[in-house]
């Protein structure tokens, strides 16, 4: 479970959002919402502990992230702006090689059936520079599809994805959420994530309202 | 830990095999650089025995310089610095693996090539030996100083002449130890006070570096 205390998040000398918080439980989804700028990005980075923020609370299972440190960082599963994924590797090598750094090693034959399942057949062996934005993604995405890690945070894993891919990904979370995953995800497409809980928190507001959908 | 440690080295080798411009580009600067001198100063050999020691080991300084700011740099760009941060294990067992992988792409060529050059200074067979024991002992204490260097100025805009600002000033104990060991070696003093202490300055660099390093990155990426 994871719980978030009167979080606020200060950027230079602009105050972004201020006393927000939820509460996610296992088999729940957390969708963010915000215009641009207005602080999704910085409060995933902050759920992740790659930053602290300027006076709140995050914890995990009733005990602080920053306490936890290591243990936290080994139920995470976090997903970027940017891909994470080499150009000079290939998506296989990609994939290989983010499991075998996250000390989880993949059969090669794990690894190509989950590139086929993001579409990326026969595309396995090229150099990622030579993939369009679309398919870098989905490389970046494949993870997905045998990451069991119970805390999943995406900034805006839709993007540059076309329709098909999108369904696929949502598939990929609520199948994470029917085994007991969490998932927050920061995202301007309406997209619906299967048979999943979705809390929607928005903050646009400076004393965020949030309600159940 | 070993594993992770294996995995980045891994990582980093096939990399620098997949971008050998970078790698070319540091051993020929290193090349370019000594062969400089001989043609510069002239072919006295008493003149250029004495010079050797210090011009081979300036060149492997600047050397290595050259491919430090690619450290972080590229693994910052992509996001791939995010996700290691993120790794259930100390950032400072990434950095160690990548300072490991640094010395082997950029430090150990100019160990193996010290020797070839050093002849154009008509160095004796004792200095030859010498020189190349010297730079192999030092060269990695270099990538683990640099480390912090690189550390520290990542993402700053014109990084690359701060972090020489940073790094050159400490580096001055290892070349002076390292151009030192030749030097004895050729006034007859013996190089093993030399070595043993370019040993330690290169355990130190390499042991306790990766933690401030990894310090500097998390700041980076906040």
């Amino acid at each position: 479970m994871l719980e978030a205390v009167a979080l606020s998040c200060i950027r230079g000398e602009r105050r972004l959002f201020a006393n927000i918080g939820f509460r996610l439980a296992p088999g729940e989804m957390l969708s963010l919402q915000g215009k641009n700028g207005s602080g999704k990005t910085s409060m995933l980075r902050m759920l992740c502990g790659l930053t602290s923020p300027a006076s709140g609370r995050i914890l995990w299972d009733g005990q602080p992230i920053d306490q936890l440190g290591e243990q936290f960082r080994a139920v995470l599963c976090h997903l970027g702006h940017h891909n994470a994924i080499k150009d000079e590797f290939t998506p296989l090598e990609n994939l290989l090689s983010s499991a075998h750094l996250g000390n989880e090693p993949l059969p090669e034959n794990k690894a190509l059936e989950a590139l086929q399942r993001l579409g990326l057949a026969g595309r396995e062996d090229l150099a990622c520079r030579y993939l369009s934005q679309g398919q870098k993604r989905r490389a970046a995405l494949a993870r997905l599809v045998f990451e069991r890690r119970a805390l999943w945070i995406l900034d805006e894993p839709y993007v540059a994805l076309d329709h098909a891919a999108v369904n696929l990904v949502a598939e990929l979370i609520g199948m994470h959420l029917r085994r007991g995953g969490l998932a927050i995800l920061t995202t301007h497409q309406p997209v619906a994530v299967p048979a999943a809980t979705v809390r929607q928190l928005s903050l646009d507001t400076d004393d965020a309202d949030w309600q159940q959908a | 830990m070993m594993l992770l440690l294996r995995a980045v080295i891994g990582r980093d080798l096939r990399l620098a095999m997949r971008r050998q411009t970078d790698l070319v580009a540091a051993v020929f600067f290193f090349i370019i650089v000594v062969s400089l001198f001989p043609l510069g100063v002239g072919p006295e050999a008493e003149q250029l025995r004495k010079l050797a020691p210090g011009v081979l080991w300036v060149a492997a300084l600047l050397a290595t310089l050259l491919s430090l700011p690619r450290l972080f740099a590229d693994d910052h760009r992509d996001g791939t610095l995010e996700q290691l941060a993120l790794l259930p294990q100390p950032l400072a067992i990434v950095v160690l693996g990548k300072v490991v992988a640094h010395w082997l792409v950029a430090g150990l060529p100019l160990v193996l090539l010290a020797p070839l050059l050093g002849i154009q200074f008509d160095l004796s067979n004792d200095a030859l030996i010498v020189l190349t024991l010297s730079l192999l002992i030092g060269t990695p204490a270099l990538s683990g100083i640099g480390a912090i260097g690189a550390g520290l100025t990542l993402g700053v805009r014109g990084g690359g002449v701060l972090q020489s600002l940073l790094v050159l000033p400490l580096y001055i104990p290892v070349l002076i130890f390292g151009a030192g060991a030749v030097d004895a070696t050729v006034t007859g003093i013996g190089p093993q006070a030399h070595l043993s202490l370019l040993g330690a300055l290169t355990l130190g660099g390499v042991f306790f570096a990766p933690w401030p390093t990894a310090a500097a990155l998390k700041v980076a990426l906040e």
